[in-house]
């Protein structure tokens, strides 16, 4: 480790409120002055209490089953007429999904803004990409906010293993990637489906285990084979969700909350990884979960993704396997692997190696002015722009972490056009150049800094703050 | 077993290896275009292209099996063998006045079943995830000049995907909603990045693309939320426009998602056919908007990889392996499939459960980047696809 000292103690307190944090809010730079590090490592349990916004949010349960009912209805109504559903039944649904849509985003960028843990903010969002579900496919756009409010915020204190039960068990990464019908060969189900057709594996949904063990856990390269992927989609058959569709024999159980259906779980032991897992139902699953949480490819394939999101898009090897073996020696326990990346010393040796992603950029602005909009549909609109639609990252692997995905020529024209729209908003109310000051101190560039002294107009002044480099990076 | 031919070819690249690099490229054909649509998510070739004429076709395929030429919702007649899906109607037209071509049975070097992965091998031209960091076509566009502000190549997506990453200049282009910031901040704005790279560079690409599009006044500038097929079709004329600007790029890179059908993937109707639907619609967009310059395009169609043969426990496809590339275009050898066709036998298929990859897409990428784009032979097996000496060029693919 360098030093303590090497750098002037400001310069630190901006990479703790940049890079780890979700940028400075006025006044932030000042409070973390006396101990960057002691102020991040205080933010490692998180507020003892959730967010308001977060708080006032219905429950996942809630939310399936009023998305389920309207579905029904839809259903009804088009197998009712001759032709298509009639426009308010197609639109009711489209609206009660958009409603919880745009509820959760604004509860999650308000919580960004507001938060003094910024840095157990951030934290959240990383694992909540990690464990990426996307609301573009139904009905996952009304749960994902709540996904990550119920197993994301909750799990971050303890063990990778409770995170990664709890994901695994939510409804919305069940239905996200199609667990809930998996169907084992030789279950109850399977065998009464399988006397009527020969096909070996009926029923069998891959899709799950195969990013359980390619995404969230020992990496693509994580030593893991074709047979181990189908072998774990048969293990953790019968992990599905209470009262699911209106069929008759998957309509029991809590309706909207996880129920495992032994009728439908591939029976016996099953191998995977040259391990054997006894025939113990519920508990195959959990304890191959458990031994997959703290193999030594899960602890490189997350220690990679950690060490490339708080310190550089190539993440240096030392550093890695450093964060890797903390992982392994810890049990996977969280907040110990969160404080040895604050008390390595590569994250603090430069002050902007990370290219910002648009979400990054648009709440450090949002805490740059202490001020969130009322209205989700501008934070989705910007967002979508930008290539960063929230929420929606398209794909189970969750947004990217490089510039070299963020840094497209247009991507950065909408961030100025955006930077733009800002500065008109906040019109005079905010001087740029004390803004600049307040929330980057020292970093702020003596080019910068003469660029916005010079501009025409306290808004120019604003918009040329914002598309600053240094306002881009963190 | 090699041919002749392959053989010879082979000696051939050999002896010319050894030329050195930057030797001066005779001049590229700057007339003609390519576009290259990348359908993310393994689009299922077995439901774009059927071999409804193989005995097993219906069983196999259960509920997703589409029914034969001339019956109702049936495959469009490709010939004895294949069908078109039915939701691909423009592409049939073009298919009957020779100009839209399909390869099947084809797929990149990669062997998991990873879209990250796969995607990452189908835009970086060699064999390995991450086994090259930028991408072929990137590559490709060194012999084609263009410079800063003067790209041979867009993106039509906010951020550059890989196959255009790379030491040569692009630009990008996407759809916007709000006001454009006036010239004067964007001058302060360009002075500001001056000592900056990563981001004068691509403020001034951002610039350039601005300025084209604005030249086309009634250029589509407003997003239609929640229409994905409005929207790519809306994306395909945009860049169909760039593409007939003067100065404007030749090249021009699409994207799009929604092909990982693993539940209710539907057959004739249903979820794959309204995107199929869309697809088709886009590219009809494009061909039109295109005008007279579509006698000299080439559009390819392309995919990771494809879809398991049967349908799974969710009435859809897991990931598979081997699938379908379409080539749409005036410039196009078309009217036929180019297949060396496995079969759908248990026995000739991949792991028991996939399509069996006959060709290396590489070869058709070849094909087109210097029958059509006359890029040369020594440099693309040198420095476009490194080591793909298993993938050599597909010929005739482009009309003479």
């Amino acid at each position: 480790m360098a030093a303590k000292g090497a750098l002037p103690l400001k310069i630190e307190s901006v990479i703790a409120a940049n890079r780890f944090g979700l940028g400075a809010r006025p006044g932030e730079l000042s409070r973390i002055d006396g101990n960057p590090r002691g102020w991040l490592l205080d933010q490692l349990q998180g507020p003892s209490r959730l967010p308001e916004d977060v708080r006032a949010l219905p429950d996942t349960a809630s939310v399936l089953v009023e998305v389920q009912k309207v579905r029904e209805m839809r259903r009804e109504a088009k197998q009712a007429e001759t032709d298509k559903p009639s426009p308010d039944v197609v639109q009711k649904f489209g609206s009660v999904v958009r409603r919880h849509y745009l509820a959760q985003t604004n509860a999650r960028f308000r919580a960004a803004t507001e938060t003094d843990y910024p840095f157990h903010e951030r934290l959240v969002h990383f694992w909540s990409n990690h464990f990426a579900v996307s609301a573009d496919k139904q009905p996952v756009s009304a749960l994902a906010g709540l996904f990550e409010n119920e197993v994301i915020r909750p799990n971050l204190g303890g063990k990778f293993y409770d995170l990664l039960l709890a994901v695994e068990k939510h409804p919305a990464m069940i239905v996200y990637l199609d667990n809930q019908r998996s169907i084992g060969p030789n279950s109850t189900l399977g065998q009464r489906a399988n006397k009527r057709r020969s096909d070996q594996q009926f029923g069998l949904n891959e899709n799950l285990a195969r990013e359980i063990l390619e995404l969230h856990t020992l990496g693509v390269n994580g030593g893991y084979t074709q047979q181990d992927v189908t072998t774990f989609a048969k293990v953790i058959t019968g992990w599905s969700i209470g009262g699911s569709t209106s069929r008759g024999r998957f309509s029991d159980g809590v309706p909207g909350t996880f129920q495992f259906r032994s009728n439908i779980h591939e029976p016996g032991k099953h191998k995977i990884l040259d391990k054997t897992y006894k025939g113990s139902g519920l508990k195959q699953g959990e304890a191959v979960l458990r031994d997959l949480a703290t193999h030594e490819s899960t602890a490189a394939h997350l220690a990679t993704k950690l060490v490339r999101h708080f310190v550089a898009d190539d993440p240096p090897a030392e550093l890695v396997s450093e964060i890797a073996q903390v992982f392994l020696e810890s049990g996977g326990d969280l907040p110990i692997v969160h404080q040895a990346l604050v008390e390595s010393s590569e994250p603090w040796q430069s002050t902007f190696r990370k290219y910002k992603s648009p979400q990054d950029f648009v709440i450090s602005t949002f805490r740059a002015f202490d001020r969130v909009p009322d209205d989700g549909r501008f934070i989705v609109g910007a967002l979508d722009m930008m290539g960063q639609t929230p929420y929606k990252p398209g794909s189970p692997a969750g947004w990217p972490d490089t510039a070299e995905h963020w840094g497209g020529a247009d991507a950065l024209y909408k961030r100025i056009e955006w930077s733009n729209t800002v500065a008109r908003y906040a019109g005079t109310r905010v001087n740029p150049l004390e803004l600049g000051n307040a929330v980057l101190g020292p970093a702020l560039g003596d080019h910068t800094r003469t660029a916005i002294s010079r501009a025409e107009s306290v808004m120019q002044g604003t918009t040329l703050l914002l598309a600053s480099p240094e306002f881009q990076r963190r | 077993m090699i041919n002749r031919r392959e053989l010879l070819r082979h000696i051939g690249l050999g002896a010319i290896a050894t030329s050195m690099p930057g030797v001066c490229f005779a001049k590229a054909d700057t007339d003609a275009r390519f576009v290259l649509v990348v359908l993310r998510g393994a689009a299922d070739g077995l439901a774009i292209a059927a071999p409804y004429g193989e005995g097993r076709y219906k069983s196999l395929r259960g509920e997703l099996a589409i029914s034969s030429p001339g019956t109702v919702n049936g495959v469009l007649k490709l010939d004895g063998l294949f069908g078109l899906h039915p939701s691909l109607a423009s592409t049939y037209e073009l298919f009957k006045k020779n100009e839209a071509l399909l390869i099947h049975a084809v797929s990149s070097p990669y062997r998991e079943r990873s879209h990250f992965d796969g995607q990452d091998v189908l835009e970086n031209g060699v064999t390995s995830a991450g086994g090259k960091r930028d991408g072929w076509l990137n590559r490709a566009l060194a012999p084609l000049g263009g410079s800063l502000g003067d790209e041979a190549a867009i993106a039509m997506s906010q951020n550059t995907p890989l196959v255009l990453r790379g030491d040569n200049s692009v630009t990008s282009w996407a759809p916007s909603q709000l006001p454009d910031a006036d010239d004067d901040t964007l001058r302060r704005i360009e002075m500001l990045y001056a000592e900056d790279e990563f981001f004068s560079t691509r403020l001034a690409q951002a610039l350039e693309s601005q300025k084209i599009a604005g030249a086309m006044g009634n250029m589509e500038s407003s997003r239609r939320r929640g229409n994905d097929a409005a929207q790519a079709k809306s994306l395909m004329l945009s860049a169909a426009k760039f593409l007939t600007a003067p100065d404007g790029p030749q090249i021009a890179v699409l994207e799009s998602g929604g092909w990982d059908t693993h539940a209710n993937q539907g057959s004739a109707s249903g979820s794959l056919a309204n995107r199929l639907e869309g697809l088709d619609q886009g590219l009809e967009a494009l061909r039109k908007q295109l005008g007279s310059a579509w006698s000299n395009t080439v559009v390819a169609v392309v995919t990771e990889f494809g879809r398991t043969v049967k349908v799974n426990g969710t009435r859809g496809t897991d990931h598979g392996t081997a699938t379908v590339a379409i080539l749409l275009g005036g410039a196009v050898n078309g009217g036929r499939i180019v297949a060396d066709w496995p079969g759908l036998a248990s026995n000739n298929l991949y792991e028991g459960r996939d399509l069996y990859p006959t060709t290396d897409i590489r070869s058709i990428f070849k094909g087109i980047l210097w029958e059509h784009l006359q890029i040369p032979p020594e440099y693309l097996e040198s420095q476009v696809f490194p080591a793909s000496l298993s993938a050599p060029m597909t010929e005739g693919l482009i009309r003479s």
